[in-house]
């Protein structure tokens, strides 16, 4: 066990990063911990946890935005901002019962340092996208502050968007600061049954190009569907593709209209009404469909045309099972496990087909051994390394997390 | 004006430029290298016209790989060099050195891809903002950041700038909507970064590349995210007989749960001169006047305007007037479209760009009209208001020098104050030379310090977009301090 600091102040974070860079020691940046068990593991010899940098600094309804420490609960914005009836935007997903890890214990700092974005994504962009300010320590021990809290910025380089899905290797991020959005007055789900990989893509297709503003677009393969809670769904042997809409009642109802007019080639529609849709999507949020088996889970981001043809390869070299979110274009696949993780199908499918690929589940082991993050190019891998080396010369925060000696 | 200062020319470069010039020359053909005087003066200023400079060469490339080729030599011969777009920045973010070479983008202008099933279109970076929704607009599609000057500026200064418009406060700016880019660095080398995909790998360069003014490296390509347009569009117009009014009801309006696709705010000075040049039928005698605009299917935006009347009922508004045709609509937005216009033909104008949390508007306008009294001038506001994003726009005579002094001096307050409620210098105009040296009113030594570093991670010897951004005492400080360059 390493030694576990828990900072009460940015200048308490200042003082220990300042000791292992003088000394040169690796620390391991922790929000909960709550995602230990993805990425790359980190031996420590110093563990920093920011859960003692908590509490909500400014909320402002009226202008959609909030700054909080990083250490937050995600739990407590959530609860904070549903009391004046808004939302994150970007619906982070949590990996926490997928992945072994204890189930909404995620804070808000790990949310943006990682970029875990849900469903949403498609119609509101991603976690990074909704990051105005971030203050942090660097690994030189610089407290520093970038962006800010009002909506439009362009003072200076972005660097708050910057450091979202760094994972900890930049800066210890200490409050960040985020744009929120209003709760809607009602969703609904439109669901279609038993649809092959490649139609279901372009039905989500179709009605992503739809001025609907559809909110969810997912397919779930038939023995995904039947690892869902809805009784209905669950018990129907097959594959479930789901598009949510959200809106004030009226335009909920005009727009499913719409939607099923213009979709009605894919077959007769099923609705979900409003609390059904808060529980479908929020059983995907938590990627329960996806349990934490001994199996290997990973995720893939590629173009929704090129997706299930993607998966097709795959399966030739393994069985493989599939849940496709943002309208086809991001694939979280489960596939047995292998003593290379499956990594050199996988990642040579991916290049043939075109994306990115990272493993999310496997043992420790595997994930120590091979490339767990999509392997760079070499000019970007330069460019990484330089990064890495402007904010954390000494190589100290959270050494390896995302590429072996970055 | 002349506040801002530009780094001495390299004699030694400027003794050397026939031979430079015969370089570029043979490496992209002479067709593509201006070289004579009265060419190389109209690339002597942007849009910011108070300063001008011409650059030593102006070079035109065609491709990627003559880009390469040219910043490649650049690099090699240590030549500084401005890129630019169509010229058409607020904040002198084009404007070159005696000794720069100045890219511009204008015959890299293609459409390279649209894929309307994913949703996407892959674009040269000269292309101009609006050729973009032109290319897809014929299938139902649009490219959202709108600038004002979209029918001019180039996609390639978008990125660099980081640009909004109009209507982000529902589809964000420039960086909310790239998917992936093509970048050449100084030293020649092309990286792809992103791509079709909604998440791009590793870090988020993306992030960092959108909005660095041209100071990590020339954009060559760019993928960007196209949506479907909405059925309609329809703006209603309120007027407020004090700016305290105007601003609790576009607080009231977001608090409620409606986002607009735009809220723009007029103050009287603005309003009179918009009126008097596009006859929208604007009220003449209301303190602030207020263009809100959703949009959906014919039947919601027809009950989002009702929720939105009923809202502005609770502060007592002069005038209430909903666009009731596609006709009306257009007259509405003619005024504030043709506002910076307008102002322009009675008046030289200095225009700002500070945002402020919405809260603070009423104090914020009142200490703009007190600060440009004190300096003897007028001034007339025109912004984005859903998103607090400022536009005074400070009146002075060009030819009298003192006056204009006192606007750059006014416009210098202005921002300093947006900081000071909480703000920010400059919300979608850029830093370029214009707010430079207001950077360490914002910033502190080590946050700059953070970002000047990541600058040396791209182009080690600061040889793009020289004399932007950072105060030039800052720079020399850095120049001192070899963490600046540890990176490299």
């Amino acid at each position: 066990m390493s030694d576990l600091q828990r900072p009460g102040a940015d200048w308490e974070l200042q003082f220990v990063i300042a000791g292992c860079a003088e000394k040169r020691l690796p620390i391991e940046i922790i929000g909960s911990g709550s995602k230990r068990a993805i990425g790359r593991p980190v031996d420590g010899t110093v563990t920093i946890t920011t859960a003692s940098l908590r509490g909500i600094s400014l909320y402002e309804p009226n202008e959609l935005v909030m700054s909080a420490r990083a250490g937050t609960p995600l739990s407590q914005i959530e609860a904070e901002l549903a009391a004046r009836g808004q939302m994150l935007p970007f619906e982070p997903i949590d990996l926490g019962p997928a992945t072994g890890g204890p189930q909404g214990a995620q804070t808000i700092g790990a949310v943006f340092a990682t970029n875990m974005s849900g469903a949403r994504r498609v119609q509101y962009g991603a976690a990074r996208d909704h990051l105005l300010g971030v203050k942090g320590v660097n690994g030189r021990a610089e407290l520093f502050q970038v962006g800010g809290r009002v909506m439009k910025n362009v003072t200076g380089y972005d660097v708050a968007r910057g450091l979202a899905g760094s994972w900890g290797t930049l800066a210890v991020m200490t409050e960040v600061t985020f744009k929120v959005i209003p709760w809607p007055e009602t969703a609904a789900t439109v669901i279609y049954l038993g649809l092959p990989d490649n139609l279901a893509v372009e039905l989500l297709s179709a009605a992503m190009a739809l001025p609907v503003e559809i909110s969810g677009a997912v397919h779930l393969q038939a023995g995904v569907a039947a690892r869902l809670n809805h009784p209905g769904l669950k018990s129907m042997n097959k594959s479930v593709t789901a598009l949510r809409l959200e809106n004030f009642s009226a335009a909920v109802a005009g727009r499913k209209h719409r939607l099923k007019e213009a979709l009605k080639v894919y077959g007769k529609a099923l609705e979900l009404d409003h609390r059904e849709t808060l529980e479908f999507w929020s059983e995907l949020r938590r990627l329960s469909v996806m349990p934490n088996r001994q199996t290997l889970l990973w995720r893939i981001s590629t173009k929704a045309t090129t997706a299930p043809k993607l998966v097709a390869a795959i399966k030739r070299y393994m069985p493989a099972e599939a849940f496709y979110d943002w309208a086809g274009s991001l694939v979280w696949l489960e596939v047995p496990t292998a003593a290379d993780a499956g990594t050199a199908e996988i990642r040579r499918v991916t290049a043939i087909h075109g994306g990115h690929a990272m493993l999310i589940r496997a043992e420790p082991s595997v994930r120590a051994a091979v490339e767990v993050f999509q392997p760079l190019s070499p000019p970007l891998e330069k460019l990484t390394r330089g990064l890495k080396a402007a904010f954390d010369p000494a190589g100290i925060l959270n050494p390896g997390r995302m590429y072996a000696n970055v | 004006m002349t506040l801002s200062r530009m780094p001495e020319p390299d004699r030694a470069v400027l003794d050397r430029s026939e031979a430079i010039i015969k370089d570029l020359e043979a490496l992209i053909g002479a067709d593509g290298v201006i070289s004579a005087e009265d060419g190389r003066r109209a690339f002597e200023a942007d849009a910011l016209t108070a300063y001008r400079q011409p650059p030593l060469a102006v070079v035109l490339p065609r491709s990627t790989e003559d880009v390469s080729k040219i910043l490649k030599y650049c690099r090699q011969s240590d030549l500084k060099v401005v890129p630019r777009g169509a010229g058409t920045s607020l904040c002198g973010g084009a404007l070159p050195t005696a000794d720069a070479i100045v890219i511009g983008t204008s015959r890299m202008n293609r459409v390279l891809d649209t894929d309307f099933i994913n949703r996407t279109i892959t674009v040269e970076c000269g292309i101009t903002n609006l050729a973009i929704t032109d290319a897809v607009s014929a299938e139902g599609f649009f490219y959202a950041p709108d600038p004002s000057s979209q029918l001019a500026c180039t996609v390639g200064g978008n990125l660099a700038m980081n640009s909004g418009g109009a209507h982000c406060l529902k589809y964000g700016v420039t960086t909310n909507n790239v998917l992936g880019l093509k970048i050449v660095l100084m030293d020649g080398e092309v990286v792809e970064i992103g791509g079709p995909y909604l998440d791009s790998e590793g870090y988020d360069f993306l992030a960092l590349i959108v909005g660095s003014e041209g100071q990590f490296g020339i954009v060559t390509e760019t993928t960007l995210k196209i949506l479907p347009k909405a059925e309609t569009a329809r703006p209603v117009m309120l007027g407020f007989s004090s700016c305290e009014a105007a601003g609790q009801c576009v607080a009231a309006i977001i608090g409620s749960g409606i986002i607009p696709v735009a809220i723009e705010y007029m103050d009287k000075p603005a309003i009179a001169v918009a009126e008097a040049y596009a006859k929208a039928g604007y009220p003449l005698d209301v303190e602030a006047l207020l263009i809100v605009e959703v949009e959906g299917f014919e039947d919601e935006t027809a009950r989002l305007m009702r929720d939105i009347v009923d809202i502005a009922r609770g502060f007592d508004p002069q005038v209430i007037e909903a666009s009731s045709s596609p006709e009306h609509s257009a007259r509405i937005w003619k005024g504030r479209k043709a506002a910076f216009g307008a102002m322009g033909r009675i008046s030289d104008y200095y225009c700002m760009d500070g945002t402020i949390p919405l809260a603070r508007l009423p104090e914020v306008l009142s200490r703009i009209a007190q600060i440009c009294a004190e300096h003897r001038l007028k001034v007339a506001n025109v912004f984005h208001a859903g998103d607090g994003n400022l536009h005074p726009l400070i009146l002075y005579d060009a030819n009298n020098e003192d006056e204009a002094r006192r606007a750059e001096i006014a416009g210098a307050e202005i921002l300093k104050l947006c900081v000071a409620v909480g703000g920010c210098l400059t919300g979608e105009h850029g830093v370029g030379i214009e707010k430079r040296d207001l950077m360490e009113v914002q910033f502190s030594p080590s946050d700059l310090a953070v970002q000047m570093r990541i600058k040396s991670v791209f182009d080690p010897h600061w040889l793009l977009n020289p004399g932007k951004v950072f105060p030039l005492s800052a720079l020399a400080t850095a120049a001192e301090h070899p963490a600046a360059s540890e990176a490299a």
